[in-house]
């Protein structure tokens, strides 16, 4: 008896001293709760951290925490450290395409109530579209992002409409010995994804049903391969397309190769410093390729909430101010990202900044998400390894391919290469 | 060294024979003592058994389920499914010729240079200290370091080396950024073997070869005859060790291709299936599998060459 109650005494006096451990650890805490921010590395963040943090006026502070600068690397250390119930992590800066992976394993929280519809209120639709799965907000998007058709208008008077067009134009050109190359992103890896993606979506095609749990890969879906093989095979794609990344599409048409480029409107901004290239450098819509508009892939990024906060209420009203309004406009102005707020394209400082902006607001509301699956990342390393290279693509046996491959993915059956 | 490796061969396989008998007459204070011998190496071998044992045990276990973090409600036991998979997959396949011809090329390379740079290491006769230290500088330098400076070499625009061929992109195409990929990995590796095949020479003794060289044994025919069948011992020993890593390739691999044009080797896939992809199941698969196939490497290496593992003498076996 004595010895017991000798150890219930130890036992006592460990378990006061723990908590007196956790107590004195909180009483800290509430001085300052701190929310912790797991975003790429973006230049002029920290100001927007700041003007929060001010906002916040002491209920919690933002510590904004920098993610590698590789999309690979930020999913993979978050989704490690979420896999293993990393409490540290509060607000993630997650690219469109993870939304419904990490809501389907239960590491993020759905928006309710008031901050749902404060996040949804002004927000242009396909953004939202990219942080919704299965019907339930898990994502408020920060920015956006659609490609556009450049052009240099010393050698293309009017920009093309249609695909076609704009590939028999190119040919012309290159025919008359200018340079009239198409450059675009065709290198295995998800700037391929995004090309055929636009393909599919602006053709009325499917890679997967509304579910996002079985292949379709339609006739559409494979006119859009046999559009890609055409472009690729055409006598105007620039010759390194099948190794060509966002950067190296740009370099080559800056280095006076191509007269049309299909890209991400930061082009405009890194034009700007060559003057002689710049005063020819001009945008349209994407082409279509049938109907009367194209719907171009998005990107960008939207916050999520991790699942392991010990704080949810001060991260989803960090998440909320981060994202709003005047933060989306400082973003926009000083890094080039597009806004997902409607109203702040109107904002008067964007014009300068901006001069595209009408043409990227136009095709935000008409543009396409990726398929929207937990196996995305597996989806996304399927279709770029099967069309790798695009100019090999034949389009029945390549979608036959596709379909089973996909398949297998979504079912995590498959060996992901 | 020579001298004592042959007392120990005749001591061992003179001994078992009456070992037997002699067991059961143990003694009192023997049996204590061994006792006492089994507790106390007890913690350790434990320790080790769950460190090592376990994991392998779990992943064992994973390999048998359908398991993947991104559906945590459709995990289910079936049995060797995943096995079919992965090896009904013809990733899992170029993966593992990859990383065979990976093996191969590098270990047959690094065995020819690595003895080259052994012999000059120890003939050496002026600045014996700078030569070693010049030579083992490839192996000092951490491999990721080492592959981003190849990675840099030979992108073009910026690399010395892709600059010097014309400025293709190499690192873009399957046969060329292979073919880095090795280049890469002897670079590095080349000084290890040196160094394992170096301490094999200091086995020869110098008598004998300036016997042979007496009796008319020209220079190569005292290397193959003599220095070689010496040796032998060492230079299984070194194959084994950069067979067994080279086969593990991976950081290379992740920093020069990243696996891209289907350069992967079994690691780097099972890497992409686990990490990237989160499927346990199938990622567990992989590395047992890649688990049983250095298991085999070994096996081979051990039964069949008669390569002696280091530390024991290869007293019961010949």
């Amino acid at each position: 008896m004595g010895a017991t109650r000798r150890y219930r005494l130890a036992a006592g006096v460990g378990a006061a001293m723990l908590a007196a451990g956790t107590l004195t650890a909180c009483g800290s805490g509430s001085q300052g709760i701190t929310v912790n921010v797991y975003k790429y590395p973006q230049e002029n963040f920290q100001a927007i951290v700041d003007s929060c943090n001010a906002k916040a006026a002491g209920r919690y502070n933002i510590v904004y925490n920098k993610l590698p600068r590789e999309a690979d690397g930020q999913r993979e250390q978050m989704v490690r450290r979420l896999a293993a119930e990393d409490d540290s992590m509060d607000v993630l800066g997650l690219d469109v395409t993870w939304t419904a992976e990490l809501a389907k394993a239960g590491w993020i929280k759905e928006f309710t109530g008031s901050v749902k519809s404060q996040v949804e209120t002004g927000t242009l639709k396909t953004p939202l579209d990219t942080a919704t799965y299965e019907g339930k907000l898990y994502g408020a998007p920060d920015n956006t992002n659609v490609q556009l058709l450049w052009y240099r208008s010393d050698l293309v008077p009017t920009p093309p409409k249609t695909w076609d067009e704009m590939i028999s134009m190119a040919e012309a050109l290159v025919a008359e010995g200018k340079p009239g190359q198409i450059v675009a992103q065709g290198k295995q890896y998800e700037g391929l994804v995004v090309l055929y993606n636009t393909l599919v979506n602006s053709n009325g095609g499917t890679i997967l049903d509304e579910n996002g749990t079985k292949a379709i890969v339609d006739d559409k879906a494979v006119e859009a391969l046999a559009a890609l093989k055409k472009l690729a095979t055409s006598k105007a794609i620039d010759p390194s397309f099948s190794n060509a990344a966002e950067d190296n599409a740009r370099l080559a048409m800056e280095g006076g190769n191509a007269a049309f480029q299909l890209n991400w409107p930061y082009v405009y901004a890194a034009a700007q410093k060559k003057p002689d290239f710049a005063k020819n450098f001009k945008w349209a819509p994407y082409p279509t390729v049938s109907g009367d508009q194209s719907k171009v892939t998005v990107g960008g990024i939207n916050y999520a909430v991790s699942n392991y906060t010990t704080h949810p209420d001060e991260s989803f009203d960090a998440v909320l101010c981060l994202r709003g309004a005047e933060s989306q406009k400082l973003a926009a102005l000083k890094d080039g990202v597009p806004p997902t707020i409607e109203a702040v394209y109107d904002e008067p400082e964007m014009a300068e900044a901006y001069p595209m902006r009408d043409d990227i607001k136009e095709t935000l509301k008409n543009a396409s998400v990726r398929p929207r699956t937990p196996a995305y990342q597996n989806v996304s390393t399927v279709i770029s390894t099967i069309l790798s290279p695009p100019a090999s693509i034949d389009p029945q046996a390549t979608a036959d391919r596709l379909r089973k491959e996909l398949q297998d993915a979504l079912d995590s059956k498959g060996v992901l290469p | 060294m020579s001298q004592t490796t042959t007392e120990d061969t005749t001591t061992t396989g003179a001994s078992p024979a009456p070992v037997a008998p002699r067991k059961k007459v143990l003694s009192e204070g023997k049996k204590a003592e061994r006792r006492l011998g089994w507790l106390l190496c007890a913690p350790a071998a434990l320790t080790m058994i769950a460190v090592t044992g376990w994991p392998i045990l779990y992943s064992l276990l994973l390999s048998m389920q359908r398991f993947d973090l991104k559906f945590p409600d459709r995990t289910e036991w079936i049995w060797f499914d995943n096995y079919v998979t992965v090896l009904s997959s013809p990733y899992w396949w170029n993966a593992v010729w990859v990383t065979v011809l990976l093996t191969v090329v590098t270990v047959a390379v690094e065995l020819v240079l690595g003895m080259s740079l052994a012999l000059i290491m120890h003939r050496a006769l002026v600045g014996r200290g700078i030569v070693r230290t010049t030579t083992l500088i490839p192996y000092g330098i951490v491999t990721v370091v080492a592959a981003f400076s190849w990675r840099f070499a030979w992108t073009p625009g910026t690399g010395y080396l892709a600059e010097a061929l014309g400025g293709d992109p190499v690192l873009t195409e399957k046969i060329p950024s292979l073919m880095v990929v090795g280049l890469a990995e002897i670079w590095k590796t080349t000084p290890f073997m040196a160094l394992l095949l170096m301490a094999g020479l200091a086995l020869v003794p110098d008598d004998l070869l300036k016997a042979a060289a007496m009796d008319g044994a020209s220079g190569w025919q005292r290397f193959i005859k003599i220095t070689v069948p010496i040796m032998k011992p060492a230079i299984l020993v070194a194959l084994l060790f950069r067979t067994l890593d080279a086969f593990r390739i991976f950081d290379n691999l992740f920093v020069l291709t990243a696996g891209s044009q289907g350069t992967s080797s079994v690691s780097m896939l099972t890497y992409n299936n686990l990490i990237k992809g989160l499927n346990l199941g199938i990622g567990s698969t992989m590395s047992v599998l890649i688990f049983i196939m250095v298991a085999i490497i070994a096996f081979v290496f051990i039964k069949l060459f008669g390569t002696a593992a280091p530390g024991s003498d290869d007293g019961g076996k010949r």
